[in-house]
């Protein structure tokens, strides 16, 4: 993919899946937020992943564990020297989501189609229902990345001069007029943003057809509001998914190398007792 | 393996007060999807499927203000 982005691997686009989809070194996953779009239709060979049962803790509000992605990505016929080439519904939230994972446990070759199930739907390429059937493989995860990853508590103790927070939800759900999307559960207590957290909804990051913008583009929607390579970004959403897009772009496309994922996000802040909590209108 | 190509693929947007929505349709087979999302941010809210495009959007556009009453209500500050 002839770009500038600081990390050109970790995308494909639709063309190349076309003509690549059927090499044994490659495993398309499909990771939807409409968890029944996969068996509506998937790209022949695709697997497809549940973010809620397969890629959540069962019990506790939490990442996969260990051991249960080791069984996943095995009975995915995933090896740690296959290419996972990732795609989904919502402008690949999901798929981000679970790149995110695929990182924080090392996984080395992942990569998301640029453009999404959205781009490869509206291009007409082939669909199928049918399940395909692979081989299990032994993967072996590595022991997790907390450096991708922020929790509450770095949240909690952010400074501005050196860091930077980014609320990539709606204007509406950062400005707290709404606690949730239109037509999602509320999942908070409160609505609001954290103090001092930029808002830029995810959106930005993307053109109509769903394809990421350019490098330059993206820099301007970063750099003017000081959001720069140098400084520890944090994004956050509500769940922490469409926020995993924006770690996405600031770490691959834009080449940051201090950017984190709060999954706690609103979810875990809206409901925190005591949290400062903001309603002011980004100026 | 049976495999398809999608067809009839369609973007339209409509106004649920106070919100806008996004339809996205398509055939696959014989049968039309429909997706709709809410634009801002742009989550799917509904997703219904069935022989006749126009029959499909229209039950989709009907179940979404379902799902858009209760935010509705919260962003007019009536709950």
């Amino acid at each position: 993919m002839a770009t500038n982005y600081a990390h050109p691997e970790a995308l494909v686009d639709t063309e190349w899946v076309s003509q690549h989809r059927a090499d044994p070194t490659i495993r398309l996953v499909e990771v939807d937020v409409d968890t029944h779009a996969y068996n509506e239709a998937h790209i022949p060979g695709a697997v497809g992943w549940n973010w809620q049962t397969q890629l959540s803790d069962q019990v506790r509000r939490d990442l996969v564990s260990k051991s249960d992605l080791e069984k996943l990505l095995g009975n995915s016929g995933i090896s740690n020297s296959t290419t996972i080439i990732l795609y989904g519904d919502n402008n690949n939230w999901f798929a981000a989501w679970a790149f995110w994972q695929l990182k924080i446990y090392g996984h080395q070759d992942v990569r998301i189609i640029n453009g999404g199930r959205k781009k490869w739907i509206k291009e007409g390429r082939e669909v199928t229902t049918d399940v395909p059937t692979v081989s299990g493989k032994t993967y072996t995860a590595k022991e997790p990345d907390h450096s991708l990853r922020a929790y509450v508590k770095e949240v909690s103790s952010i400074s501005n001069d050196s860091s930077s927070l980014v609320d990539v939800r709606s204007a509406d759900e950062y400005s707290g007029k709404v606690l949730s999307p239109p037509g999602l559960p509320e999942t908070c207590q409160r609505g609001g943003h954290v103090p001092g957290a930029f808002n830029i909804p995810w959106g930005k990051n993307v053109n109509d057809d769903g394809t990421f913008k350019s490098f330059d583009d993206l820099r301007t929607i970063y750099e003017p509001l000081g959001i720069t390579s140098n400084k520890n970004v944090i994004a956050y959403c509500r769940i922490g998914e469409r926020s995993s897009l924006t770690w996405f772009v600031l770490k691959y496309l834009l080449g940051y190398t201090k950017v984190k994922n709060y999954d706690g996000s609103w979810t875990e802040w809206g409901n925190l007792v005591n949290a400062p909590v903001t309603q002011e209108v980004q100026p | 393996m049976t495999v398809d190509h999608p067809s009839d693929y369609r973007e339209r947007w409509e106004s649920v007060l106070p919100f806008q929505i996004h339809l996205t349709s398509y055939k696959i087979n014989d049968t039309y999807y429909c997706d709709v999302d809410n634009v801002d941010p742009g989550a799917v809210i509904v997703r219904t499927k069935g022989l006749v495009r126009d029959e499909v959007e229209l039950k989709a556009l009907m179940r979404a203000k379902e799902r858009l009453e209760f935010s509705r209500l919260r962003y007019e500050k009536k709950i």
